[in-house]
């Protein structure tokens, strides 16, 4: 699996290579690859096209806010649009990260690429405020009618901000300030566990090692 | 005299061919739909953003609830995104177990949406046939967990408990005679596995009923041939997966195209339909459930001859056993920490899709080396299938609206999450 993968990995970065010089991760035998903002048109339609990837699905569209993030993973800016795609005529899968603007993310729509795409954007648009340019129909789609702010983004609070009851007085329903606090129950940690460092070091090991060996056998070959 | 224009019309969301709470508010001119707008997000719970603030373990609960007719097949897929972070193994009995549950959620949705489509269609037999058959998989759902629908029984590792000894038994009452209890109590005196084995043994005869009812049917035919067709290439641009794909004519499958758990150990195959109608996706469904019985059967043979732990033994990421919390000082700190902190999944993302019954069902979760997801997305199938509405019913009538929603097979609690 991973093999095919990294095969892949390679194969788009060289039919990307006109477009730009993407980063290409493999790692859970999935492969990512982080796009610029500006090329992911291009790069999303020699995917679609190219015959050898042939992406004819779009599986996922989503949003995520990494304002809080705690991983060393480097965070360029605030927001992400995550795409899965997948190919039902080669059997295969990437993952596009694109990074948005911390104060106003923008992005180019794939609807035009991808009709399936249409209701993903808007789902990324109403939890976490992404606009997709392009999009046909850009609207709220699963929060209440006439809600107020992103409920995904880092900075919402969990409780809400606005509860509803039905008024006897006035008849009718009226949304009110929340009365309830937020509970954690369980506070987030992040531990460092030894024995995924014991993972990561022997992998360092073997990456060292393999290196060696590559050096090895060049200075082998030389001579 | 003023020209007619084309009206609005407002369906549900209480209309009880809505399957849920389904807004659609339809324009029309005469009986024809120029367009489709559905609204939804009525049942919306902010899934999403609860499993940000729970831990790993506690979100499974959740996943029931979101796909609430094929319950065991959300957790799967939750769990597997969970194990391949963390990079573990289930043991294989834990895998047939799953696999055969979620074959047994194949047949329990199915049954569900036969009798409801059906129903929707005029067919008020097919409803209480489908409804029959399925109280006795959710017997299963209830020795298995204790639950008849919202189970939990899956978690990363494995599954909660191995399969039951014993099936619980009906007792006599004011409405149940001795006489009759012994009767229903008949299959029920073997372990969950023999019970099932009777189940998949009579099912097969169930299947011919239905399809004796519903397949030549004038009627039926006359409502679902040629309503809501999609070519292969729609089918793909319009994010369609699971049997609203095969009926287009594609053999994609999941348990196929990558195999997970042991689905590429057992024997069985993928029905694909020719037109991608309304009638088709229909046959490509009740074959599925021939399929699924297949399935079943062959792990329940493999389950009574294959004792074996059920759960991965690193007391770290999962339950030590009751006995060791009672005894030994270790499995008293594992068992605490478990329930007060829970693990700590590596950093990265992964994301991991199962063959629902309605599709493809997948996880996306981005962990930041947390105790909590950093993000947890969940792709539903319905989501991508009610987004075709639009383009399904255009230049349809009225009443294929009704056979329309019925075959895209749409449950709210995964489309609004």
């Amino acid at each position: 699996m991973s093999q095919y993968y990294s095969e892949l990995s390679e194969k788009v970065t060289a039919k990307l290579a006109s477009i730009e010089s993407v980063s290409a991760i493999v790692a859970h035998g999935e492969l990512t690859i982080e796009v610029s903002k500006e090329n992911l048109i291009a790069v999303c339609e020699t995917l679609k096209t190219d015959p050898e990837l042939a992406f004819d699905t779009v599986i996922d569209i989503c949003g995520v806010d990494y304002s809080s993030y705690e991983g060393s993973m480097a965070c360029q800016t605030r927001y992400a649009s995550v795409y899965h795609l997948l190919s039902v005529t080669n059997n295969h899968r990437i993952r596009i990260r694109t990074w948005l603007d911390s104060d106003f993310p923008v992005v180019d729509s794939v609807v035009g690429l991808w009709n399936g795409a249409n209701w993903f954007e808007r789902e990324a648009f109403d939890l976490l405020g992404i606009l997709y340019t392009g999009h046909p129909d850009l609207r709220r789609i699963l929060t209440d009618y006439g809600f107020i702010g992103h409920p995904l983004r880092k900075d919402f609070p969990l409780v809400g901000q606005v509860e509803m009851r039905y008024d006897a007085n006035k008849q009718r329903v009226i949304y009110e300030p929340v009365s309830i606090e937020e509970r954690v129950n369980i506070p987030r940690v992040i531990r460092h566990d030894n024995r995924y460092a014991e993972r990561e070091l022997a992998a360092m090991a073997q990456e060292a090692a393999d290196a060696r060996k590559a050096a090895a056998n060049e200075s082998g070959d030389k001579a | 005299m003023s020209e007619i224009q084309n009206y609005t019309l407002n369906f549900g969301p209480q209309h009880p061919a809505a399957h849920g709470v389904l807004r659609l508010v339809l324009e029309l001119d005469g009986e024809v739909i120029q367009r489709a707008d559905p609204h939804v997000g009525l049942l919306h719970r902010g899934t999403e953003k609860l499993a940000e603030s729970r831990i790993y373990n506690q979100s499974v609960g959740y996943m029931d609830r979101l796909d609430y007719v094929s319950m065991m097949c959300n957790e799967h897929a939750y769990c597997m995104t969970i194990e391949k972070l963390l990079d573990i193994e289930v043991p294989e009995r834990a895998q047939y177990i799953r696999v055969m549950f979620d074959e047994i959620t194949r047949i329990l949705n199915h049954l569900m949406w036969l009798g409801t489509h059906a129903l929707d269609v005029g067919a008020m037999t097919m409803f209480l046939y489908c409804f029959r058959e399925r109280e006795d998989l959710m017997d299963a759902y209830e020795a298995v967990s204790g639950a008849r629908m919202h189970a939990s029984y899956y978690r990363p590792g494995g599954v909660y408990r191995d399969l039951p000894d014993s099936m619980p038994q009906y007792e006599a009452s004011q409405w149940h005679n001795q006489k009759e209890v012994d009767e229903m109590n008949k299959n029920r005196q073997g372990s969950l596995l023999d019970f099932l084995k009777d189940f998949t043994e009579r099912f097969e005869a169930y299947v011919d009923e239905y399809e004796t009812l519903l397949t030549n049917n004038r009627i039926w035919k006359q409502r679902t041939v040629d309503i809501g067709c999609l070519t292969e290439e729609q089918a793909k641009d319009l994010s369609m997966t699971g049997p609203m794909l095969r009926a287009s004519g594609v053999a994609w499958d999941l348990r196929k195209m990558e195999p997970y758990e042991v689905y590429d150990k057992l024997d069985f195959d993928i029905p694909v339909g020719t037109n991608g109608d309304c009638y088709d996706r229909y046959v490509v469904r009740v074959e599925e459930m021939r399929q699924s019985n297949r399935i079943i059967s062959q792990c329940i043979d493999w389950l009574q001859n294959n004792p074996g732990p059920v759960m991965h033994e690193d007391h770290k990421l999962t339950m030590p056993e009751r006995m060791d919390m009672k005894q030994d000082m270790e499995g008293l700190i594992h068992h605490f920490k478990h329930f007060t902190e829970g693990y700590m999944v590596p950093e990265g993302e992964a994301y991991c899709g199962v063959e629902h019954p309605k599709g493809e069902f997948g996880t996306y979760i981005v962990s930041d080396g947390a105790n909590k997801p950093y993000r947890l997305k969940i792709r539903a199938p319905g989501f991508a299938h009610l987004a075709a509405m639009d383009f399904l019913v255009k230049g349809h009538m009225l009443a294929d609206v009704v056979t329309v929603i019925g075959t895209l097979d749409i449950v709210f609690g995964e489309i609004d999450r």
